[in-house]
Formats: structure tokens, sequence, C-alpha cells
């Protein structure tokens, strides 16, 4: 067991980060609750009643299932990608390849991704010239920019994160489960039906819940492809801080965000009592 | 390749079937793990495979689970030639080092897993599955997770998990080695005497020639993917074939001998051969500890070096006159007041010993 005096500069060294945190988390998110209800200087609810119009009704849908939309099929191609790997020689290119590689793409957004879609299935993109000059015109689309583009583009970085944090649960999948099983007369369907997929589910679940935290939040990825309108809550909360027409939305943007605060909330208590299920069973 | 046995599989068959390894062979690259294995253990019986890391003990077992596939060779259990059939369907009860419980499982679930497949319906399996953890003595730890139980209780539910399928072999691959000491013992003794009580045929894997000797009706000392010799532990330690043999199995002191007339002199005293020995000439016998006898005499040839207290028994290190360095280990009572630094005397039991090449 440490002792106290090691314990208190342990916690010195973490008063940093804390503080860091304090600052542009918790504060923040302190203001954004209060700000959602108070409209010109005075408590009010008019604010978080904007929530219930069509229009916003409209945009919360949209955000959801774009978040998961693409927190599905990330976790899905994710988790397969996870267990090819898992089943590859730990030491070997392939799994040293993947796994490097899906930590760059896993924070590959914003700007730079949005580019690489714009430059290749844009109007003026590579792909879609060369589809063009097959006879299949998608230049005049604007597919890409819509929440179809996005999910699209989302899911780009939705699978890598998928495998980095998937791999681990894979990884702590004893032989001797499988070999377990099969001695005890599983066949291969049956060892996943009762063994396998119970074990990784929690593990999968709350992969998957990150994923849609992590596409529920994003930002900069939508901002920079989508120039008309505010299909998602990220980009609604930008137009109402900046907005001239409407004058000072800051109480709107602020419901919104309290909004996203809560969904992301309930999402990441989910995540992190399937981690300690999965932390317990495969360790 | 012949069996090296000194003895015959057990006569008196049990309840479960004769398994017979036949020729063995194992090779992973450039490494041969079998080399031409010859088993045959007896319906009922428990034979050790003891020997050091690598020596392809835990291959054998697992040609014979299915879990890996022989380079040639056949696995005959109950006089059907298994080698291609696939692990599921092989009918044997298998227990691992360690933390093969299904952890999302309770105890009950884990000991049920064999009899669900199987396809028997809720009342019985849950019956099946609370005699067996009764047998292992488990029964209130049915409803808890493998994260909630220690080590010894994780094995014995293994165990309970392996034989609720009935299974014709049982297969133990070093099921104690996680453990500690104490539940080491406590559950080495609990495995024999639920072997014997079920009677199933059993190949328990070792490298621990304690617990072969304890718990085997035969126990086979394995060396670089072959059977050195296999035999009852008594006749394994009393009587090794090879200098391995008796290396690996027990203590052994190397003495100096003349072999002449079918017995060896060696330090003063004349000892029966071996079979195996050195017909005749110079050569090295190996003597166990108890046979080596130390008294108090202030003429004696050797003066005692080191001195170690065993319980019951003492452990002394002594150097005769000539360089030599024995141990010797006797009941207490024979050697007390005896310590370090003293001069004594030191016979050897007549008891036969191998003599090998000096």
């Amino acid at each position: 067991m440490a002792k106290p005096a090691s314990r208190i500069g342990a916690s010195l060294g973490l008063a940093p980060f804390l503080l860091y945190a304090a600052i542009f988390l918790i504060v923040p998110t302190v203001v954004v609750f209060v700000r959602a209800f108070i409209v010109d200087g005075a408590f009010s609810l008019e604010a978080l009643a904007s929530l219930k119009k069509a229009s916003m009704i409209e945009i919360t849908k949209n955000t959801l299932l774009l978040s998961l939309a693409t927190a599905v099929v990330g976790a899905l191609i994710g988790a397969v990608v996870a267990y090819v790997v898992s089943t590859a020689n730990p030491n070997g290119l392939l799994r040293r390849f993947v796994t490097s590689a899906s930590g760059v793409l896993a924070q590959f957004g914003g700007v730079t991704l949005a580019f690489a879609f714009i430059a290749t299935v844009g109007r003026e993109g590579v792909v879609s010239r060369w589809l063009d000059g097959a006879g299949i015109d998608i230049t005049n689309s604007t597919w890409l920019f819509s929440l179809k583009g996005l999910m699209l583009v989302y899911t780009y970085f939705q699978v890598p994160l998928m495998v980095i944090v998937f791999l681990p649960a894979l990884d702590g999948i004893r032989p001797q489960w499988r070999e377990a099983a099969d001695t005890l007369g599983a066949s291969t369907w049956q060892y996943w039906r009762h063994v396998g997929v119970p074990l990784l589910f929690p593990a999968f679940l709350g992969a998957l819940l990150l994923l849609f935290a992590n596409a529920f939040a994003a930002y900069a990825t939508a901002a920079a492809l989508v120039n008309q309108g505010s299909p998602i809550l990220a980009l609604k909360i930008a137009d109402a801080l900046g907005n001239e027409l409407l004058g000072n939305q800051t109480s709107v943007a602020s419901a919104i965000a309290l909004e996203m605060v809560l969904i992301v909330a309930v999402v990441m208590f989910a995540y992190s009592r399937l981690q300690q299920q999965t932390s317990r069973w495969l360790r | 390749m012949t069996e090296p046995a000194t003895s015959a599989p057990r006569e008196d068959a049990g309840r479960g079937v004769q398994v017979r390894l036949d020729g063995l062979t194992r090779v992973f690259g450039s490494v041969k793990a079998l080399d031409g294995l010859e088993l045959t253990l007896a319906p009922g019986e428990l034979v050790a495979l003891l020997g050091p890391s690598g020596c392809g003990k835990t291959t054998a077992l697992r040609i014979l689970a299915g879990l890996d596939t022989a380079t040639s060779g056949r696995v005959f259990v109950g006089g059907t030639d298994i080698s291609g059939v696939a692990a599921h369907k092989r009918d044997m009860g298998m227990v691992f080092q360690a933390y093969s419980l299904f952890p999302h499982m309770t105890v009950r679930h884990n000991v049920e897993f064999g009899l669900k497949l199987r396809g028997i319906d809720g009342g019985k399996r849950r019956a099946r599955a609370m005699q067996m953890l009764e047998l292992v003595g488990l029964e209130s730890q049915s409803d808890r997770y493998a994260h909630q139980l220690s080590g010894g209780q994780q094995q014995r539910v293994a165990l309970a998990r392996a034989l609720a399928i009935e299974p014709s072999v049982l297969l133990l691959d070093e099921p104690l080695s996680a453990l500690d000491a104490k539940v080491r013992a406590q559950l080495r003794d609990e495995i024999r005497r639920v072997q014997l009580e079920v009677g199933t045929t059993t190949l328990f894997v070792t490298h621990d020639q304690e617990e072969a000797l304890a718990l085997a009706d035969r126990v086979g000392v394995m060396r670089a993917g072959r059977l050195e010799q296999i035999a009852p532990p008594e006749e394994l330690y009393s009587k090794p074939r090879t200098e391995f043999v008796a290396e690996f199995v027990g203590l052994t002191n190397r003495l100096p001998a003349y072999v002449s007339g079918g017995a060896a002199t060696v330090a003063g005293s004349r000892l029966p051969t071996l079979a195996g020995s050195v017909e005749e000439g110079r050569g090295t016998a190996l003597v166990r500890p108890e046979q080596i006898h130390v008294r108090a005499d202030t003429d004696g040839n050797a003066v005692v070096s080191a001195s170690s207290f065993l319980g019951a028994i003492s452990r002394l290190t002594v150097t005769t006159d000539d360089g030599a360095h024995l141990v010797s280990q006797i009941p207490r009572t024979s050697v007390q007041g005896v310590t370090a630094g003293d001069r004594v005397a030191v016979l050897i039991d007549p008891a036969p010993v191998l003599v090998i090449g000096a």
C-alpha cells in the first residue's frame, strides 16, 4: 500500500490536469445549465421551450439518427476488423499496421477529412470524374453535403475508433474458454452462441455507446462539409450563436447544449457500467 | 517402438475405458515435440506424465483431447480409432491449468454447460450439477461467479464441470500449478478421491514429481518427446532405469562405484545393481539420500558440513575424507545431537542402485 506522503505527491501530480478540466469542462457546463434558464437577464423556460419546436425536434432526430447509424455501422465493421486483427500474430505486421493506422484515423476528423471526401467524391472529385467518364454522373449531386454524406464521412473515423476500443476486449478472451467449451462438446457455433458472444456483448455495446457519443458531439467535420442549414445539433448551436438576423440566441444555444450534455451523460453512464462488467470478465 | 515400461497397465479394470496412444509424433517446424510416443492406460487407471518443460507431455494430452493434431500416429479410446474425430465429439473432460471457468456463468451454470449441449432437460441438468458440486464440496457456492471464488475452488468447479458429462476419459493439464502449496496438496488428494470414486480413466500432466508420485497409479517420465520409463511410483523411485529418471525423480547422490559380479562397491559397501547398469568396471552409482545412513562416530570417515531440520526427518550434507559430498535423509531421531562440524560414520543401505558410466 502506498504511504500517505507518496499518495499526496501523486495527487499533487494530478492537480494541474484536474484544474484544467475543471476550468474548461465543469465551468462551461455550469454556465450552459444556468444560461439555458435565463433570457434577457431573467429566469425563463422560453429557451428550453424552443427545443420543442418542430424544426428543433427534427434536428434532434437527425443528430440521433446520424450518431446511431454511424455507431452501429462503425461498430459492426470495426468489430470484424478487430476480430481479424486479434486472431493474427500478436507481433505481426498486420496487427501493428492496423492498430497504428486506427490510432491515426480515429482522430482524422474535421476540415482535413471533409476535404478528403470533397476531393474524391465531391462535385469535382477524382472519383466523381472517373464515374462521370463511365457514364455515372454524380457531379451535380449534393448527397455528400447532406445527412447521408455525413453518415459516410463519420463512419470513416468511427470504424478505427471501434478497432481501438474493441480490440482489448477480444484480446481478453482466453483460449482456455474455447478449449474448455470444445472438450465439453460445443461446436464453433455453440461456443460463440453460449460463450463468445455473451462475453463480448457488454464490451461491444459499451464501444457502440462510445461511438454514439463520439458522433453526437462531433462538430468540425460537419461544419466543414455543410454550408447550408443546420441539420444537426452541434451546427445549430453555432448557428444560434452567430446568427445576426435573429439577434442574441445565447439562451437557445445553451438550451441545445444542455440537451446534448444530458444525452451524452446518460450514454456515458451506461458506457461506464458496461465497462465495469467487461473489465470483470475480460481481464 | 515398444512402450519402455517396467510394468503393464493396471489389471483391475474400473468403469473407464482403455486409452492407447500409438506411435504419436508431433513436429512443430524443426522441433519434434513427440517422437513416436507409445502409451496405454488401462480402464479406470490414473497415469501421470511427468517431465520438464518442453518434453512433450502437454502435447500428448492435447492430441488425446483433440485440441492438437499428431503429425503421425493414432489415438484409440475403448478400442476405437478417434484420431480424426473433432475435439467436441470426443467425449473427454478436461481441467486446465487455470482460468478456464466461463466468467459470465454461475458455478452451477458452468457445471451444467456440457449437459445443456447434450440436450439434457433443466431439472436433470440441475440435479446432476449439484451432485457434482457436492462431490467436490462446493454445493453451497453454486450461485457464485468465478471471480468470487479462490483459485482452489475454481479448479474444483472445473473438475466438477469436466466430470458432469460423464466423460470416457478425464484429462488434467497441470491443474494444480497455479495454486499455493497448501491448497495444492489438499486438491491433489481430492482429485485422487474423486477419480477413484467415479473410476474414469485419467491422464494427468505435471512437472511436479511429488504430485505425480502421490496421485498416479503409474507415472511416465518423459524426455524429448519419448517415455523414458513408466512404472508405479514406488518402482519408478526405487528402480529407475535411466540416469535421467533417477535424477528427475527425487534426490540422488552420485558416488564413484566399481561393478563386478552383478554388484557395485560404493563407499565400501556392496550393493546389487539395477537393470540398465554398467555390467563391469568403473562407474557412477546413483544413490538415494534415504539409503545413506549417518551415525555420530569420532573415528568416522566423514564430517557433517550442513544439517537441515525437515520435521520428522533430517537432511545432512556430509563430506567424506576422500572429498566426496553426500546428502543423507534419515529419521530425525537417529541423528539427534549431530550438528555441522561433527565427525560421523557413513553407511549405505544394500538396496539396488543404478550404476551409469563414469
